[in-house]
C-alpha cells in the first residue's frame, strides 16, 4: 500500500512538471506570434502612414479665359497653330486673378505653382472642344509638385518645402478659397512612370506585371504540373530520376538573381530576345517558379489517397485514366494553391528582372508582350531610390497596391482550396 | 488511481508473457515443409490454376511456393494471422501488385488456362474480368451513379445512356443498394454510411460484369449489421461469380465460403471444405489458429 502511495505521489509530481512545461511552451508560442504580429503592424503602419498621401493629388480649379489673341490661336482645329500656341499664358492670367496682391511682375512665381504639364491639359481640352476658344470655362489642372508637397507635408521636417514664403502664403490663401484642393489621385492609376512625381503613375507597372505574370502562368503551370505528374506517376525509380528530384529541390533554393543572370545569358545574349520585355521577364520568372510548382504539385499528387488509385485500377482503369479521372481532380486544389503561391512569389520578385533590363525608365504603358515594360516591385525599387522625396509616398502607395495584389492572390488560393477540397 | 496503476502494469506484463508464449507455440519453419499443403488444394473445374507461386518484396519472400486451384463459382476464403501473405497472394490474382516496384511474382498463375503474368497479357482486360473490393470502402468522391457507371464507361460497355442506366440499376440491385439510393443517385458517394459505401464498391465491381471478385477483408471496417448485409450479398453472388475473400473473421469464413485456405508465414498450410477446416482441421497449425491459440 505504501508503495502504491509513493507511486501516485510520483505521478502527481511529474504531472506538475509536465503542466509547467506545457504552460511555458504555450507562452513561447504566444510570444512568437506576438512578435510577428507587432512587426506586421509596424510594417503596415509605416507603409500606410507614409503612403496614403500618394493616393491624393493637388489640383487647381479656376475660371480660365481662352483668349485667342493671348494664345496666338484663332482656329483650335488647326494642328499647326495648336503646336505654336501659348497655353501657359491663359492659365497664369487666371491664377493671377485668383491671388490677391499678385500682379504681372509675379508671373514667374505664379507659374511656379502650376504643373509644367498643365498647359498640355489645356491644349488637349481645346483640341477636344475647339469652340471653347474665346470663351471662359472652369478648368481643373494639376498643381506643381512643390505645391503638392507643401499642401501635404507642410511642417514635416522630412520634406523640404521649395516654395518661397510668398508662394506659401498664396497657396494658403488659395486653399482657403478652394482654388487649390486635394482629391483622389486618378493620375496615379492611369499613367506610367514620369520624372515629375505628381504625374507619375503605376498603370504601366501594373500592366507590365500582368503581362509578365500571364507569360509566367501560361508557361509554368502546364510545364510544372506535367513534370510533377510524370515524376510522380510514370517515371521509373532510378538514379536518374533521383538526380532530377534532388536538382529540382535545389533549384527551389537558388537565389532568384541567378535566374536573372541565366535569363540575360540565354534568352537575351544567346537567343537575341529584346531587353526589358514582359516575355523575357515571364520566361525568367517561369524558371524561378517551376520548382515551387513542381514540388507543390508532387505533394498534392502524393496526398491523393492510394485507396482511390487502387479502386480505379481494380476496375481496370489504365494508368492514364487513373491519373486523368481520379488523381488530377483530387490533386488540383493543392496544385492550384501551390501555383498561385508560386505566382505571388514571382509577382513580388525584383532581382532577376533588374538583370534583364526591366528596370529601365519607361513612361508608356506597355501594349504587348514585346513592349518595354517594368513591373510593380521594380517600380517600387526605382521610386524608393529616387532623390526626390515626393517619390517616397508614391513608392509606399505602390507597395500598398502590390500588397493588395499579393493578398488577393493568397486569398484566392485559400478560397480555391476551400472550394475544391473534397472530403472522403 | 493509486490502486489502478500497478494492476495495469501487471496485466501488461501478463500480455507480454502471452505473446512470448505464442511465438514459442508456433515455430513455423520447423513444422511446415515448403510447398506441401494438406487437404484438398486442387479442384476439378478450376477457374484459377496457381502453381508454385512465389512472391518477393525485394529480398523478402512473402509467398513461399504455393499451389492452389480456385474452382469455378466457388467462394474460397483465405484466413491466417496478420502478415501471412494472404492479401499479397490475393492481389496476384489481378496483378494489383504491379504498381509496387519491388514486388516480383514467380510461378505459373493461370485464369481459364491463360497465363496472368504473360508479358503480352493486358492488365486492363484482366482487371475487367477479375474485379476487386478493398478493405476500406473506397468510393470515388463522385456521385453514386458515376461511381457505378465509371467501369462500364471506361470499358465502353454501354452505347447509350439508357443502357448505362440499366447497368447501374442492375448492379445496385445486385448489391442490395438500389432501394436505398434510387432517389439520390446524384448524391456524392462519400456521404453514405460505411456499409453502404462498401456495397457501392461491390456494385461498382459488379458493373463491369467480372467473372471473379476478389475481396480483401471487405467487412473489417463495418459494423455487424452492415457485415451481415455484405455476407448475405456474397452468398447471393456466389451463384454467378467466383469469389475469393480474405478475412480475419473465422465466423465469416465459416458462413460464406465453400472452401477455406489457411495461410501461415507465406505458406499455404491447409485447404479444405470449410466445415472440415473448422470442425476437424488436419494440420496442427490450423487447429491452433482456429482455436485461438495465436493469431
Amino acid at each position: 500500500m505504501t508503495d502504491q502511495k509513493t507511486q501516485a505521489e510520483l505521478v502527481r509530481r511529474s504531472l506538475k512538471v509536465r503542466y509547467r512545461k506545457e504552460r511555458r511552451f504555450r507562452a513561447y508560442g504566444i510570444l512568437a506570434i506576438g512578435i510577428a504580429l507587432s512587426a506586421l503592424i509596424v510594417l503596415f503602419a509605416d507603409i500606410i502612414g507614409k503612403g496614403y498621401t500618394g493616393f491624393t493629388k493637388t489640383t487647381i480649379t479656376m475660371d480660365v479665359e481662352m483668349d485667342g489673341e493671348m494664345m496666338f490661336l484663332d482656329d483650335a482645329t488647326d494642328e499647326q497653330q495648336l503646336k505654336m500656341a501659348d497655353f501657359v499664358e491663359p492659365l497664369v492670367q487666371a491664377m493671377i486673378k485668383q491671388i490677391p496682391g499678385a500682379d504681372e511682375d509675379d508671373r514667374d512665381k505664379v507659374r511656379g505653382l502650376l504643373n509644367p504639364y498643365a498647359s498640355n491639359e489645356l491644349k488637349n481640352l481645346l483640341k477636344a472642344n475647339p469652340d471653347w476658344l474665346g470663351e471662359t470655362h472652369t478648368i481643373t489642372v494639376l498643381a506643381h509638385t512643390d505645391v503638392d508637397v507643401y499642401v501635404k507635408h507642410a511642417g514635416d521636417a522630412a520634406y523640404s518645402i521649395k516654395l518661397s514664403d510668398e508662394q506659401q502664403r498664396w497657396v494658403d490663401g488659395l486653399l482657403e478659397s478652394g482654388v487649390v484642393d486635394t482629391s483622389f489621385n486618378d493620375v496615379f492609376f492611369s499613367s506610367g512612370d514620369s520624372r515629375d512625381p505628381s504625374r507619375a503613375g503605376i498603370l504601366g507597372a501594373i500592366v507590365g506585371s500582368l503581362l509578365t505574370m500571364f507569360v509566367t502562368l501560361v508557361l509554368s503551370f502546364p510545364i510544372g504540373v506535367a513534370a510533377a505528374i510524370y515524376l510522380e506517376e510514370f517515371a521509373p525509380q532510378n538514379k536518374f530520376t533521383d538526380f532530377i528530384e534532388v536538382n529540382i529541390n535545389n533549384l527551389a533554393a537558388v537565389p532568384s538573381i541567378i535566374f536573372g543572370l541565366l535569363g540575360l545569358a540565354v534568352f537575351i545574349n544567346l537567343f537575341g530576345m529584346p531587353r526589358s520585355v514582359p516575355v523575357v521577364g515571364g520566361l525568367v520568372l517561369t524558371l524561378m517558379t517551376l520548382p515551387t510548382i513542381i514540388i507543390s504539385s508532387r505533394a498534392a499528387i502524393k496526398s491523393v489517397p492510394p485507396s482511390i488509385r487502387e479502386a480505379a485500377e481494380g476496375i481496370g482503369a489504365s494508368k492514364m485514366q487513373v491519373v486523368l479521372h481520379h488523381v488530377l481532380p483530387l490533386a488540383m486544389p493543392g496544385m492550384l494553391t501551390g501555383s498561385i503561391i508560386g505566382m505571388a512569389q514571382a509577382l513580388g520578385e525584383t532581382a532577376p528582372l533588374l538583370l534583364i533590363g526591366m528596370v529601365a525608365f519607361i513612361v508608356d504603358v506597355p501594349e504587348g508582350f514585346l513592349d518595354s515594360a517594368t513591373v510593380l516591385p521594380v517600380q517600387v525599387f526605382l521610386w524608393a531610390g529616387s532623390p526626390e522625396l515626393a517619390f517616397i509616398e508614391r513608392a509606399s502607395a505602390a507597395i500598398m497596391v502590390l500588397l493588395a495584389f499579393l493578398i488577393s492572390m493568397n486569398a484566392l488560393a485559400v478560397w480555391l482550396r476551400k472550394r475544391l477540397e473534397l472530403r472522403w | 488511481m493509486s490502486t489502478m496503476n500497478p494492476a495495469m502494469t501487471r496485466e501488461g506484463e501478463m500480455a507480454d508473457e502471452n505473446r512470448a508464449q505464442e511465438q514459442v507455440e508456433a515455430p513455423a519453419e520447423t513444422i511446415i515443409e515448403e510447398g506441401t499443403t494438406v487437404g484438398r488444394p486442387f479442384s476439378d473445374d478450376p477457374k484459377f490454376k496457381l502453381r508454385n507461386v512465389e512472391v518477393f518484396y525485394g529480398q523478402d519472400r512473402a509467398i513461399k511456393n504455393i499451389s492452389l486451384d480456385i474452382g469455378r463459382n466457388e467462394v474460397i476464403a483465405f484466413i491466417g494471422p496478420s502478415g501471412c501473405g494472404k492479401s499479397t497472394f490475393l492481389r496476384c490474382l489481378n496483378r494489383m501488385n504491379d504498381s509496387i516496384d519491388i514486388c516480383k511474382v514467380k510461378g505459373s498463375l493461370a485464369l481459364d488456362d491463360q497465363n496472368i503474368y504473360d508479358s503480352k497479357r493486358d492488365v486492363v482486360e484482366l482487371r475487367a474480368r477479375v474485379g476487386m473490393v478493398f478493405q476500406k470502402p473506397n468510393p470515388f468522391p463522385k456521385s453514386i451513379y458515376d461511381n457505378v457507371a465509371y467501369g462500364p464507361r471506361i470499358h465502353g460497355l454501354a452505347n447509350r445512356k439508357s443502357e448505362l442506366d440499366d447497368i447501374v440499376e442492375n448492379s445496385l440491385r445486385k448489391a442490395g443498394l438500389w432501394n436505398e439510393v434510387k432517389d439520390r443517385l446524384d448524391a456524392t458517394a462519400t456521404g453514405m454510411s460505411g456499409g453502404q459505401q462498401q456495397r457501392l464498391c461491390i456494385a461498382r465491381a459488379i458493373a463491369v460484369s467480372p467473372e471473379v471478385i476478389l475481396m480483401d477483408e471487405p467487412c473489417s471496417a463495418l459494423d455487424p449489421i452492415a457485415t451481415a448485409r455484405v455476407e448475405e450479398l456474397i452468398s447471393e453472388m456466389s451463384e454467378s461469380y467466383t469469389i475469393v475473400i480474405v478475412t480475419h473473421s473465422m465466423q465469416q469464413a465459416a458462413r460464406v465460403s465453400n472452401r477455406t485456405a489457411y495461410f501461415h508465414l507465406g505458406h499455404l498450410v491447409e485447404v479444405n471444405e470449410t466445415n472440415k477446416v473448422f470442425t476437424s482441421p488436419e494440420h496442427d497449425l490450423t487447429e491452433s489458429y482456429i482455436t485461438g491459440r495465436f493469431g
